[in-house]
Formats: structure tokens, C-alpha cells, sequence
């Protein structure tokens, strides 16, 4: 996180520097793209604290962990794609899951799902590419991550 | 029927703020906890958009068109995607930043397969995140899942990206 503000700051440094008009012309455009997208931040933000609530971690790690491995694939990859969380609380959690026994090739399915589907951001997408890309890119993701999963599966000789 | 729809949606966000309100007047427990959720959830937001949505002002100001062109767009080749995979990596946050840096890069001209490799790719290979994992699942694990992720997110933004052209996509203007 740090390093963002640190490369931020120093960006505006040089700029300031560069060009005093110009950087103010940037700092314009920031606001004006950032208050246009606000709303589906909102909505994003809404959806992400009502799924949160109805899927806490306590019932990932419940479901991923009581199954075989084929519905722990599909069903990690579904909470994988219907949440968002960031990195610090996802892997500390499935490195507790890894321990508890879960297999990493159902962590894969999970974790992949997490990064590369996003249907709780789907209204920000939807603002930039519109819904037809938003609906394809997020079907694609979702099955490279199963490709990855079960890669991970074949590595780790859980899959046969 | 547009202003209709915009109601709406205020009329519902209003609904929910009144709700989780509510919930903390009266100490209703899923109400709060959703509030919880919801504050802990825009703070990490607000740490990370203001800073990502500066610098994607000063790329607007400062990059040429020109030379995003020529090292991403249509003749940018291989090279393109080993260019946009490591902008990736530096990327911070998630796919939420990821699609507005995505479409300032489409609008200098940067080509639509190259766009869509840097969206799966900031979602996958960001690299304090891939060592953050490592460190809880292991080098290996880490590993497999960039080396299978990689290609066939090259792959299938190529594929995308075709099929889009082949259907004359136009990209939402100004979002």
C-alpha cells in the first residue's frame, strides 16, 4: 500500500515541476472521472457488504472443507466468484484452510475465482465496457480458473 | 425512463442507509454487521482510489497517444503483452482499479487484446499479492497458477478482442 502512495506522490512532485498547468489539468481529470464512477462504486460497495453478511468466511471454510474434491471445486469457485475480498484476509484464510486440511487444488478454485470473476463489481465494468464484454470476460475467468485449479490439482497429485 | 430508473436507484441506496441506520438505533445484529462491512469495505477503498485516479490523470496529461500506440497498439506485437503483463504486476488493489486504468489505456490507443490481457493480468499477477500468497501457499503454488493463468489470459483476450472487432464493438464512451 505504501509503495502506491510513495509513486503517487513523487509522480506529482515531477509533474509539478514539469509543468504547473498541466498538472493541474490531471488533477481535473482525476476528480472528474473518479465522481463519475462514485455511483457504481456504491452500488458495488452496498452488494459487497450484503453478500459478506450472508456468505461470511465461516461458511466458506464450513462448505469448502466438508466436501469431496470435485463439489469443493465448483463450489469454492462459486464463492470465489459471488465475493471479493482483498488478498490480506483471502490467503490468510486459506493458508488456515491448507491446515485444516482443504486441498490446494479447491483453494486454487477459490482464490482464482476471487481475482478474476467479479460479479459484485460487474456494475463498474458495465460502466467502462459495457454488459455484453462484462458477461463474456467473467464467464472466460471463471473457466480459466478451473483450468488453473485443476492444474494445481494434477501438480499437487490431487486430481487422480 | 432514464430519470426513472436514476430514481430508483437513489430510492433504494437511500433504503439501505435508512436500513443499517435503523440497525444501529435499535441494535438490530445483521443491520450492523452489513454497516460494518460496508464502512470497513470504503475505507479500503478510499485509501486506494484517490491515489489510482491521480496517476491515471497525470497518464491522460502526460503519456502521448502516440507512443501508447506504437508499444501497445495494433503493431505492438509480443512486445505489447510483455509490457502490459508487467504494468500489471505493478497494479495495486483489484479489478475494480484495474477497469478504469484499462479504458484510459484503450482511449490513448492501446489495442482492445492488450487491454483485456492487462484486466486479467492485474487480477492474477499483481506482485505484492502473488508473493503475499506465496508466503501462505507456497512458491510452487504460486507458480503453476501464473504459468496456466498467463497464456490463457493472453489467449482468450486475443479470441475476445477478434470477436469484438469482427462486430464492430464500440467501447462505452466516457463511461
Amino acid at each position: 500500500m505504501n509503495y502506491l502512495y510513495i509513486t503517487t506522490g513523487l509522480a506529482l512532485l515531477i509533474s509539478v515541476i514539469a509543468d504547473r498547468n498541466k498538472t493541474l489539468t490531471a488533477i481535473k481529470i482525476s476528480c472528474k472521472k473518479l465522481v463519475k464512477i462514485l455511483p457504481a462504486f456504491l452500488t458495488m460497495l452496498i452488494l459487497v457488504s450484503i453478500v459478506l453478511f450472508l456468505i461470511p468466511d465461516k461458511v466458506i471454510s464450513n462448505y469448502l472443507g466438508n466436501n469431496n474434491k470435485f463439489t469443493g471445486i465448483i463450489l469454492a469457485s462459486l464463492f470465489g466468484s459471488v465475493t471479493l475480498m482483498p488478498g490480506f484476509i483471502a490467503f490468510p484464510l486459506c493458508g488456515i484452510l491448507l491446515k485444516k486440511g482443504v486441498g490446494y487444488m479447491v483453494l486454487s478454485a477459490f482464490t482464482t475465482t476471487l481475482m478474476m470473476v467479479g460479479i459484485l463489481s460487474y456494475p463498474i465494468e458495465k460502466k467502462y465496457f459495457g454488459i455484453k464484454v462484462t458477461i463474456i470476460r467473467n464467464l472466460i475467468s471463471f473457466f480459466i480458473a478451473l483450468i488453473v485449479a485443476l492444474s494445481i490439482g494434477l501438480f499437487y497429485g490431487e486430481l487422480l | 425512463m432514464k430519470i426513472k430508473k436514476k430514481h430508483i436507484n437513489v430510492l433504494a441506496v437511500l433504503i439501505y442507509f435508512v436500513f443499517i441506520l435503523g440497525s444501529f438505533a435499535i441494535g438490530f445484529k445483521p443491520g450492523k454487521q452489513i454497516g460494518h462491512n460496508f464502512m470497513s469495505f470504503s475505507l479500503e477503498m478510499l485509501k486506494l482510489l484517490p491515489c489510482a485516479f491521480i496517476l491515471i490523470g497525470l497518464f491522460e496529461v502526460w503519456v502521448k497517444k502516440e507512443s501508447v500506440e506504437k508499444h501497445l497498439g495494433k503493431n505492438s506485437g509480443v512486445k505489447g503483452y510483455i509490457w502490459i503483463i508487467l504494468l500489471a504486476g505493478t497494479t495495486v488493489g483489484g479489478l475494480y482499479v484495474a477497469f478504469p486504468v484499462a479504458y484510459s489505456l484503450f482511449k490513448k490507443g492501446a489495442k482492445l487484446s492488450v487491454v483485456f490481457t492487462y484486466i486479467g493480468a492485474s487480477a492474477i499477477c499483481r506482485i505484492p499479492m502473488t508473493i503475499f500468497e506465496s508466503s501462505f501457499m507456497g512458491v510452487k503454488f504460486s507458480l503453476i497458477r501464473l504459468i496456466v493463468s498467463i497464456p490463457l489470459v493472453i489467449l482468450s483476450s486475443i479470441w475476445l478482442a477478434n470477436y469484438l472487432e469482427n462486430r464492430n464493438y464500440k467501447i462505452m464512451a466516457g463511461n
